[in-house]
């Protein structure tokens, strides 16, 4: 999974209007194909379909719409789904296509819950499940990994420290999650006003 | 339980979902911490809830589903999934439209910066709950690092490692 750089200036307009607006069962199919072939991250899987397949979006929305659905609270994918149908086919196309994207995953993830909770004595399938979620753990750490890439590139001691003292805070003091964030997110977001104000002042913008 | 866990469920992943920035991933080590704080899971329970939701197609959140079904059933499952999706829906489609028209400000420009390496963080810490929750062998913590390191390093999708730690469970390695 990739992250826009947050840093970086928008480019292109948003112009919906220049391709054929999708209807509201074209809405619920892409969405709906893009999530059944979606294993462990959805986001490029939906990236190939909106962009490359029914160019429903140019690459460059694409990339401010993923940064919005970050931005926002709740799961990404389904913001971005919301974000997309409902730019060209308002509340109804918004629904229809969180429901494409959710409704038969939904069905199929309880379906392999209920299947394991029923052979849960199986050990074979204990160890199965074991194995899975190992692997499942390096998968988060690994888009973890992926996402700090745009730290690196530009890296500032501010959005280290930052990234640090959440990972600190959460995962070895084990404290909850909301005062943590309301602690650590206000002093990040100042810190990067400040460095934005900065570096405005430093090239001789307004 | 006697009590009806419902209401509590919504309750707690209403909450959750407004702190969800960076999507589910970002809340993991908090689900976990009030789910098996809650004694509605298990810490293996929660491990193996998040490994059967990864290794099934969809978007992650349908973790969310899972401890809900697991909790109270297919009531549950719709309730948590409803909580943590339909407000952020909402506030998603409110701020859509706004969000394009305020790309330059700089207001805009700072939460996005500021808010990024939070974000991971959060989702470094989840990774790191979930492998302590799933390292019952020598086996597992290997797998998790080597799972880690490859889809760090190589574009390789993650159902092949999923793959990989199935078939080692399978061939009792783990």
């Amino acid at each position: 999974m990739s992250l826009p750089d947050a840093t970086a200036e928008p480019t292109a307009p948003l112009s919906p209007d220049a391709r054929p607006a999708p209807s509201l069962r074209d809405l619920f199919v892409g969405f709906l194909s893009v999530a059944v072939v979606a294993f462990g991250g959805v986001l490029p899987i939906a990236r190939r379909a909106v962009v490359e397949r029914y160019q429903w979006v140019s690459p460059e929305e694409f990339v401010e719409l993923v940064g919005l659905a970050q931005f926002l609270p709740g799961p990404n994918i389904v913001n971005l789904a919301v974000v997309i149908g409902g730019r060209f086919r308002g509340p109804v196309g918004a629904l229809v296509a969180v429901l494409g994207l959710t409704l038969v995953p939904m069905a199929i993830v309880i379906t392999l819950g209920a299947l394991f909770t029923r052979y849960a004595d199986v050990a074979i399938l204990r160890d199965v499940l074991a194995g899975l979620a190992a692997a499942a753990a390096g998968l988060v750490l690994a888009m973890a990994g992926r996402m700090a890439e745009t730290i690196w590139r530009r890296p500032t001691v501010h959005a280290a420290a930052v990234a640090f003292a959440a990972y600190g805070a959460v995962a070895g003091l084990g404290l909850p999650l909301v005062p943590v964030m309301l602690t650590i997110a206000p002093v990040s977001v100042a810190l990067a006003w400040w460095q934005i104000a900065r570096a405005a002042r430093k090239s001789g913008a307004p | 339980m006697k009590v009806d866990p419902i209401p509590a469920l919504v309750a707690h992943f209403l909450m959750i979902s407004l702190f969800a920035v960076g999507g589910a991933n970002a809340v993991l080590p908090e689900m976990h911490r009030q789910v098996v704080g809650a004694g509605w899971m298990s810490d293996a329970q929660f491990a193996q809830a998040f490994a059967i939701a990864q290794a099934s197609p969809g978007p992650n959140v349908l973790v969310v589903t899972l401890i809900g079904w697991h909790v109270a059933g297919l009531a549950g499952a719709l309730a948590t999934t409803l909580a943590m999706c339909g407000p952020t829906c909402l506030l998603a489609y409110a701020v859509g439209g706004a969000w394009h028209r305020f790309r330059a400000a700089r207001w805009r420009r700072a939460l996005q910066a500021g808010l990024v390496p939070m974000t991971i963080g959060l989702i470094a810490a989840s990774g790191t709950l979930l492998a302590e929750g799933a390292a019952r062998s020598y086996g597992a913590v290997a797998l998790t690092l080597v799972s880690a390191l490859v889809l760090f390093f190589t574009r390789l999708s993650p159902i092949w490692m999923l793959a990989l730690g199935a078939a080692a469970g399978a061939l009792h390695l783990i």
